[in-house]
This record gives C-alpha cells, sequence and structure tokens, in this order.
C-alpha cells in the first residue's frame, strides 16, 4: 500500500492525471497536490464541514475520502463553483447579510447551501437550520447564514425575498 | 435610540454628507474568501519550506529520562529531530508575569520541554521534515521513556498541604491572589431581610477556531531576518516577543499576518510550539510550517473559565441588594500564560462582579492555581461571562426568596441612567451607562407580559419554559492600564496612516488586524467618510509590521474605539492637506472648500472644482505647476489612545426564551434577546453580527462545551465529535437592538461590541433554566447544563 497509484479525474472541468499514494485523502490531494486552497481543513475527522466538495454530484467531506477513490469521478471546489457562476447569487446573498466573518467555513457552507438549494428552492429556516448542521461556523452564530440561504431560495423560486 | 454629542464642531465627521458612519455597507473584499481564494497561514507554501510534527507528552506530569530518535532520523525526507534542550541553544525561556499583578508568580516555560513535561500536549521533541506526512510517519519511530509523576488536577486541592507542588521553586501552587473589600460588607448582610448563597460552578473550555493555529517561520540567515507569518492579533506583539527571545533586534523580525481563521482570543497568545517554530528556522536556516491538528488544537489552545465560586447577596423586601461577595477559586494549567498572563481572568471576575449594581458594598477574594492540564488563558470576555452568571444568577436568586420578579428587582438596583460619571465599589469607573434604557427596550421587544402569559398557560399542560435576564457591562477600549502598566509590551495605541494616490485613490494602512470582525470595513467607512472618497476608493492595509504603524492589534474590543479613532484623526490631517493644496491650486481659501464624492467643491453650494485624481496628478506629477513654496503632503499619520478612562465600559442586557424537558434533560433555545450599547455605531450589520456571533459562543459554554479532564489530568474529549459546540439546528434566531452612549473621550464616540455577546449569554440561559424548573423547587448553578446536569438536579437520575 505504500506504491504510488495513478489516477485519473475531472477537477473542476479540467482533465487531471496524478501518481498518488494510497494513504493520502482527498482534501489534501486537493490543496497540496492541485494548490486548490479553497477546501478548507478544519478537523480532519469528518466533523466540521470545511473540506466539503462535490463528487460526482454529491457533496462529500473530503477529509473522509481519499483521493484514489476518485478515480474517474467528477471533483468540484468551491474554485470551480465560483468560476462557473453557479453560486453567485448565493455569494452575493452571503456578502450582503455579512454571512461571514472569518471565512474559513465558508467555502464548505456555501458548497451544504448550494446542494439545499439544487433539491428545493421551497425552503423554510428549520430545513435550512437541518441541512447546514454539519456545517461548523464558530464566527456568525449562524443566523445571518440562514437568512442570505433563505433569500436566495425565494429569489430562485421567484418569490420576493 | 439616544444620542448626544458634546463634540459639535462645524460638519463633524460624522455628519458629513455621503457619510458611511452608522450605515450598513458590506465588507470590502469578501470575494475572495467567498471563492476560496484567501489566504490563511496554512495555504502558504514557500521554497524549500519544511514542515514541524512535535512529539506530545501522554501525562500530565513525567520526567523525560531519554528521548531515541537515531532510527526516525534515518527516516525519507527527515531533515531533524530536535528535543527542547538542543532547542535552548537559540530560544530562550520565559515567564508569564506582570508586575501590576501583585504576587504573581510562575515558573519558566521553555519552547519545548526540558527534563519534565507538566500537562498532557505540551510538546517534547520536533520532528521537522520535507512533508507532514513524513515528519509525522518518522514521529511515530521516535521513542522518549517518561517517568511519571503525581499530577494536580483538583483545583481544590492544589493548595492542600498533602498536594504535591509543581514547580518547587514557586513554593506551592498558588500563583495569584487577590482580596478586595469596599463598603461595610458584614453590617449589610447582617442587616439584610434576606441573604442567600450558591456556589457556581463553571465547566473549563476553549475557542476552537475553525482553522487551527498555524506559523510559517522564515529565517533569511543572509538578511539576517526572521519574517514570521502567523494568524495572530498581535503582530507587533509576536514581533516583541520572537526578537527578546531570539536575540534579535525589532527590526529583524517581521510579522505578517494574513487571513485568519478564527481567532477570539485563542489567537492572541505566545505558544510555546509557536516559539519552538520559530526557533527551528532560525536554527535549521530554512522555511518552517506548524499547523496544529484538531487533537493539538484541544490539548494546547489555551484553556478558559476554570472557575469554581461561591457567591453571596444581601437583599430586603422592598428589593435593595445590600451586598455582594464572592470566593472565586480558578485552574490555570501549569504555567501562567505569556506574556498576558493567566490572572486576568481571576481579576476581572473580581472586578465586575456586582459591576451593574448600585450597592457599595462588595467584598470578593479570587485565588487562581497551578495544575497539571492544559493552559488557561484569556478568550473571548474574559471574565465576564463567570462574574455575570455570578451576579444575575445570585440577583434571582434574591428576587426569588423575596418574590419579586426579576425585571423589578434589577429596576431597583441598576445603577441609575443618570448617574454617571460613577465609579463601582471595585474602582471601575463608568464614563456613561444605560441600563436602565436597555432594560425598558428589551422587555419591549421581547413583549416580557406576553411571554410570562405564556408560560404559565403552557405550565398547566406540562410544557416548562422559562425566561432568563442578564444585565452585564463590558470592558472595551483598553488604555495602557490593562498590559503596559504591568511591564508587557503590548502597545494599546494604535496608528493609521493614510494617503492619497496618484490617481486620487486612498491607501491606508492601520496597526489594528482582521479576523473577521470587519476592521478592514470600518476603517474604509471612516476614511470614505471624514475624506469625502468613496469607499470603494480605500484600500485597507492591515497585519504587516514592515507595512503598518505601531499598534496593539485587535483584542479586547478594541478595534473600532481606538483603531477607528486614530483612522478618523489622521484622515482630518489629510483632509486639511489635500484642501490646503487645492486652495492653492484654485486660488481660493481652504476654508470655502470641501471634498464631496471624490472632488474638491466649494463648502457653500457644493459646486465641483476639481477632482481629487486631478488634484493628485498635479501634486505628484507637475509639482512645478504649484505656488513657490507650496508642498504637498498627501499623507497623514495618527495615533491614539484612551487617556480619561483605563477602559471604555459598555453595557447591555440579553434574555432568554427557553423550554426544558423535564424527561429528557434537553434544553431547547427558542430565542434570544440582546440590547447593547456601545456607543457609536459604526456599521449596524458588522455590530449585529458581532453580538450574535458572541452569544452564540456564550450558549455554547451554557449548554454544551466542556473540556473533560480525568482524575490524572487525561483530556478524554480532545476532538470535535466528543467536544460539542453550537451548530446551526440548536441555535435560535436572536433580536439585537441598541442604546447609543458615545464615549466623549474620542470624536468617533464609538466602543468595543465584539465580548458583550459571550458576556451574558450563559447567564441569561442558566436564569431561564432556573424559571422553567421552578415548579420543581430546584436550583442549578453550574454550567455546561447538560441533560445530566438537569435531571441530576430534578432528582431523576
Amino acid at each position: 500500500m505504500t506504491a504510488a497509484v495513478a489516477i485519473s479525474l475531472s477537477v473542476n472541468g479540467e482533465r487531471i492525471e496524478a501518481n498518488i499514494l494510497p494513504r493520502l485523502n482527498l482534501a489534501d490531494f486537493l490543496r497540496e497536490h492541485l494548490k486548490l486552497t479553497g477546501t478548507h481543513v478544519g478537523c480532519e475527522h469528518g466533523v466540521c464541514g470545511a473540506c466539503t466538495v462535490r463528487v460526482n454530484g454529491d457533496i462529500v467531506r473530503s477529509c473522509l475520502m481519499l483521493a484514489v477513490q476518485t478515480h474517474n469521478a467528477t471533483v468540484e471546489t468551491i474554485e470551480g463553483l465560483s468560476d462557473s457562476g453557479e453560486i453567485a447569487d448565493l455569494q452575493s446573498a452571503f456578502r450582503e447579510r455579512n454571512a461571514l466573518q472569518c471565512g474559513f467555513c465558508t467555502p464548505g457552507m456555501l458548497m451544504a447551501a448550494q446542494d439545499l438549494l439544487k433539491q428545493s428552492a421551497s425552503l423554510d429556516r428549520e430545513q435550512i437550520r437541518e441541512h447546514l448542521s454539519g456545517n461548523y461556523c464558530r464566527c456568525t452564530g449562524y443566523q445571518a447564514i440562514v437568512d442570505a440561504i433563505e433569500t436566495t431560495a425565494q429569489a430562485r423560486s421567484g418569490r420576493l425575498p | 435610540m439616544t444620542s448626544a454629542r458634546a463634540n459639535s464642531e462645524t460638519l463633524s465627521a460624522l455628519d458629513r454628507p455621503n457619510s458611511y458612519i452608522g450605515k450598513t455597507v458590506p465588507r470590502p473584499n469578501l470575494d475572495r474568501l467567498m471563492q476560496g481564494r484567501g489566504l490563511y497561514v496554512s495555504d502558504i507554501e514557500l521554497p524549500r519550506m519544511a514542515h514541524v510534527v512535535f512529539l506530545r507528552s501522554p501525562h500530565a506530569h513525567a520526567k523525560i529520562n531519554g528521548i531515541e530518535a537515531s532510527t526516525a532520523k534515518q527516516m525519507p525526507g527527515v531533515i531533524a529531530v530536535v528535543s527542547g534542550r538542543e532547542l535552548s541553544t537559540v530560544i530562550t525561556p520565559w515567564v508569564g508575569v506582570l508586575s501590576h499583578l501583585k504576587g504573581l508568580k510562575s515558573a519558566p516555560q521553555s519552547a519545548i520541554a526540558v527534563d519534565r513535561v507538566c500537562w498532557q500536549g505540551e510538546a517534547v521533541a520536533a520532528v521537522v521534515a520535507s512533508s507532514r506526512a513524513q515528519a509525522e510517519d518518522a514521529a511515530e519511530l521516535v521513542s522518549i521513556e517518561y517517568e511519571e509523576l503525581d499530577a494536580v488536577t483538583d483545583m481544590r486541592t492544589a493548595l492542600d498541604p498533602a498536594t504535591a507542588v509543581i514547580h518547587a521553586s514557586l513554593g506551592d501552587n498558588l500563583a495569584f491572589e487577590r482580596n478586595h473589600d469596599a463598603g461595610a460588607v458584614d453590617q449589610a448582610f447582617a442587616e439584610s431581610d434576606e441573604v442567600v448563597e450558591a456556589d457556581f460552578v463553571f465547566g473549563r473550555h476553549t475557542g476552537v477556531t475553525l482553522e487551527p493555529r498555524a506559523v510559517v517561520a522564515d529565517w533569511n540567515a543572509a538578511e539576517a531576518r526572521l519574517t514570521i507569518y502567523q494568524g495572530t492579533q498581535a503582530p507587533h506583539m509576536v514581533q516583541n516577543i520572537a526578537a527578546l527571545h531570539l536575540g534579535l533586534k525589532e527590526s529583524q523580525v517581521r510579522v505578517v499576518c494574513k487571513d485568519v481563521g478564527g481567532s477570539f482570543g485563542i489567537k492572541v497568545h505566545i505558544y510555546a510550539d509557536e516559539m519552538a517554530t520559530y526557533a527551528l528556522s532560525k536554527l535549521l536556516r530554512r522555511p518552517v510550517k506548524f499547523v496544529a491538528d484538531r487533537v493539538e488544537s484541544f490539548n494546547t489552545d489555551i484553556h478558559a473559565r476554570d472557575h469554581r465560586c461561591k457567591g453571596k447577596i444581601g437583599v430586603n423586601r422592598d428589593g435593595t441588594i445590600t451586598a455582594f461577595e464572592i470566593d472565586d477559586l480558578t485552574g490555570i494549567g501549569p504555567y501562567s500564560m505569556y506574556p498576558r498572563t493567566s490572572a486576568i481572568e481571576a481579576n476581572q471576575v473580581v472586578n465586575l462582579v456586582g459591576g451593574p449594581y448600585a450597592t457599595r458594598n462588595y467584598r470578593a477574594r479570587a485565588r487562581v492555581v497551578f495544575q497539571n492540564k492544559n493552559v488557561m488563558c484569556q478568550y473571548r470576555a474574559v471574565g465576564h461571562p463567570i462574574a455575570c452568571s455570578v451576579t444575575e444568577g445570585l440577583v434571582d436568586l434574591a428576587a426569588m426568596k423575596i418574590g419579586m420578579d426579576p425585571i423589578e428587582i434589577r429596576r431597583r438596583n441598576l445603577i441609575s441612567d443618570n448617574a454617571y460619571p460613577c465609579a463601582s465599589p471595585s474602582g471601575l469607573r463608568f464614563e456613561q451607562l444605560s441600563h436602565h434604557a436597555a432594560l425598558a427596550k428589551l422587555i419591549g421587544m421581547m413583549d416580557y407580559d406576553a411571554l410570562r402569559a405564556e408560560q404559565v398557560a403552557l405550565r398547566t399542560r406540562n410544557i416548562h419554559r422559562g425566561i432568563g435576564i442578564a444585565s452585564f457591562i463590558e470592558v472595551t477600549n483598553p488604555s495602557a492600564a490593562f498590559y503596559g502598566v504591568g511591564g508587557a509590551k503590548i502597545s494599546s495605541q494604535d496608528g493609521v496612516a493614510v494617503r492619497l494616490d496618484a490617481q486620487g485613490s486612498v491607501i491606508c494602512q492601520t496597526s489594528i488586524t482582521e479576523q473577521g470582525q470587519g476592521s478592514e470595513s470600518l476603517t474604509a467607512q471612516i476614511v470614505g467618510s471624514v475624506l469625502g472618497v468613496s469607499m470603494d476608493r480605500v484600500r485597507v492595509i492591515l497585519g504587516d509590521t514592515d507595512n503598518t504603524p505601531y499598534g496593539g492589534g485587535t483584542w479586547a474590543s478594541r478595534g473600532a474605539g481606538i483603531g477607528g479613532e486614530a483612522a478618523l484623526q489622521a484622515t482630518k490631517v489629510l483632509r486639511k492637506n489635500i484642501l490646503d493644496v487645492a486652495a492653492a491650486i484654485l486660488q481660493a481659501a481652504p476654508g470655502e472648500l470641501d471634498i464631496v464624492n471624490n472632488a474638491v467643491v466649494n463648502a457653500v453650494d457644493s459646486t465641483p472644482r476639481i477632482e481629487l485624481s486631478e488634484l493628485a496628478r498635479i501634486v505628484y506629477f507637475r509639482p512645478d505647476t504649484l505656488p513657490p513654496g507650496i508642498q504637498a503632503e498627501l499623507m497623514a499619520t495618527r495615533h491614539f489612545v484612551p487617556r480619561e478612562y483605563p477602559f471604555a465600559f459598555t453595557n447591555g442586557v440579553q434574555a432568554s426564551w427557553l423550554e426544558v424537558d423535564i424527561d429528557t434533560g434537553f434544553i431547547k433555545l427558542l430565542k434570544h434577546w440582546v440590547v447593547e450599547d456601545c456607543g457609536t455605531i459604526i456599521n449596524p450589520q458588522l455590530v449585529d453580527e458581532q453580538i450574535r456571533g458572541g452569544v452564540v459562543q456564550g450558549l455554547g459554554a451554557a449548554l454544551f462545551e466542556k473540556c473533560v479532564y480525568d482524575e490524572r489530568g487525561q483530556l478524554t474529549n480532545a476532538n470535535m465529535a466528543d467536544y460539542l459546540v453550537p451548530m446551526s439546528g440548536e441555535m435560535p434566531d436572536i433580536d439585537v437592538g441598541h442604546v447609543v452612549s458615545p464615549t466623549m473621550e474620542s470624536e468617533l464616540g464609538a466602543k468595543g461590541a465584539g465580548e458583550a455577546g459571550t458576556a451574558g449569554a450563559a447567564a441569561a440561559v442558566t436564569n431561564a433554566v432556573n424559571d422553567a424548573l421552578r415548579p420543581f423547587g430546584t436550583i442549578i448553578t453550574e454550567i455546561p447544563l447538560t441533560p445530566q446536569v438537569v435531571l441530576t438536579a430534578l432528582g431523576r437520575i
């Protein structure tokens, strides 16, 4: 298990070929090998949610997934979602509502929020709070984040905030 | 909202047209963070950078009899394995004491333990390798021989003669004791209609910044200069301390602080492993990076609030509070932290208990003892949650004893809003507080009477809801009285340099720092408002000792009040300088001109005269066209520190509305309200979010957070799965209101707001729980209020 393994995957739409040790987790692969440092490492045991990314369309804790498991997979990080414009409205709502302070949880928080918004744009505050309950924020107290997501949901479903 | 200003000079910076002061505007540069393109220390990589991993003691107290690292040193990628003794050739030890905390003692602490470890988690050796994974692999092959020693873990027996003394040279385990006696306490208790006592217990908890502590130290041997990249709240303090202990001049140390993933007081101290990283870089002549993992964070980030406090209150049947008395005991680990010391929290408790109330009779004792646990030191709202919980818990007990509503007893005892300036029995000086206005506003916001009616109705259905009220005071804008007078080289003043660049934009360098509070925003708002330029033209530079004026940084709710005033004063000078040049160019008198919307205009009718960009072009590129003798100075620097009052006290009141499940012991927070008075509000949204974030940290302490140690000094829940913090699902919405009493010590009038939320949240929740449990005749004075604590109090387990 100590020999490097070749993997091939798509990261933010870019074809990536890499030789990596099997023990390397996806978060470290993204940060240290691809220099995509927007994926943050907060706890390294799957609790805080700062390292949340999308793999084949589903959000995962990249600290709990091995990079070799993403062979042939499609991986999307905060940099990719930002550049594609997919979450521009959500980011705008975060800015207007000051739904971030230190910003360390924010990429994971945006990933988790977009996942919920894709499932349904008809959301109440309890549903939002429940969906975010795996994402740790130590600065805001969550209310501003819930507000920003609620505003985005209303806008996306054509309802005025 | 009430507002009064004595300083009413013409067209104050606060009242200028298009002022950003008092307006909610988005913080600049949030896109960087939202797109994952910030630069936290954990993101930084430098050429030839090595990674350090620390071997840490598994024992709370042990002798180090040997370190065997020969196999580890042969491992791939390993650059060095360094012991404490080896590192001591590069860096000197320190002692965390301050002279104004009389009698405070501590023992010398080394960057890496030498001969003996004093808590589980103390670093014993450093493994430096090309990658962190290689360093961790090698660390597993280092074998350390320990001889376990008796561990002092229970603060209650730390001073017993039978208990081992941790540092023999100190004689005992008492780090600090303070006694205070004001008024006639014994007589007051003797003459009171009722006297109530209670023991308050607070769980040791910690800050859990989402980005762990991290540092990259880069010693350039050819420049003889150390650059430290660190997420710190106080760059100049780090510069001073690093230079002092590495035998360098301050000019040989540069501290750079980019984005910081949460701080809350955790990142305002000097940690041994960070010092070791600086020293390793110097020793190995290359950049060295240290990023704590989460287990290390729990074991070595400062803990706080491990207090047991006996409290006593006297009250008459008319509701008059006659006296407060406390006896506080706290355990701080084996060393007083450096350089701010670990006596400040207990000292604050003595200062703050009873602070909102008019009684003159107050006696307090606080003792600070050493233990073989992780170090304790200042965390957000230092001492305030203890003092507030004790004070407000006692006030509610007194009200209960005489059958008075908790609002009513506060109305009868809070210092009158027109009694200022005045001083507390512990000697705190209050310039202007607004307890009664805040309480009145709170009652309106929460619709107190309706909640009481709802509570009564629900009780008949066996639903137990409670209301808890907590008034508080908060220390903000600290002067040199906090640290400087005790000999610490921690600046209490801050500086701002502001200049107009060649295209008419503004660059502002400030010594306060940003960890997400909005330092950058408030600085840009002030500069833009005073100068008359739009915020998007103002670029703020923070967190770099080479490129900002000298100053304290951001802690103790000082950024807006102190750094903001420096920004205001510097910009006033720049504005005057610009108008002097404009007058020369326009052949007008400076007094006839103003700057509005990025242009110089006629003061009387706002007719545009010259764009700032054009003025800058002339000054920088065609100064030959200016009249003889005119030398433009389009840069100005000013510093500020409060001198009249040692601290600008703020005040406020919080309320909690919650439900206790008497079968499971679970507490559901339904709503939380805060009214606070931080003086002039620069950005209402940012202030409110500081309050909310602070409240939620206080709610964590109230319900969840506790570092659980066993009797051998082992931290048993050092991970995020077992150490619980507030998550979005459990947190209530929080309504925030304000009363505005600006401080007259500055033109800006701003006081701090960063710690108000944390100060009173736990007290409000505890009082609400006791209110909910009234039918059961039980009182809880311990946090966190876990289901076990609640069910035990109810006699169910």
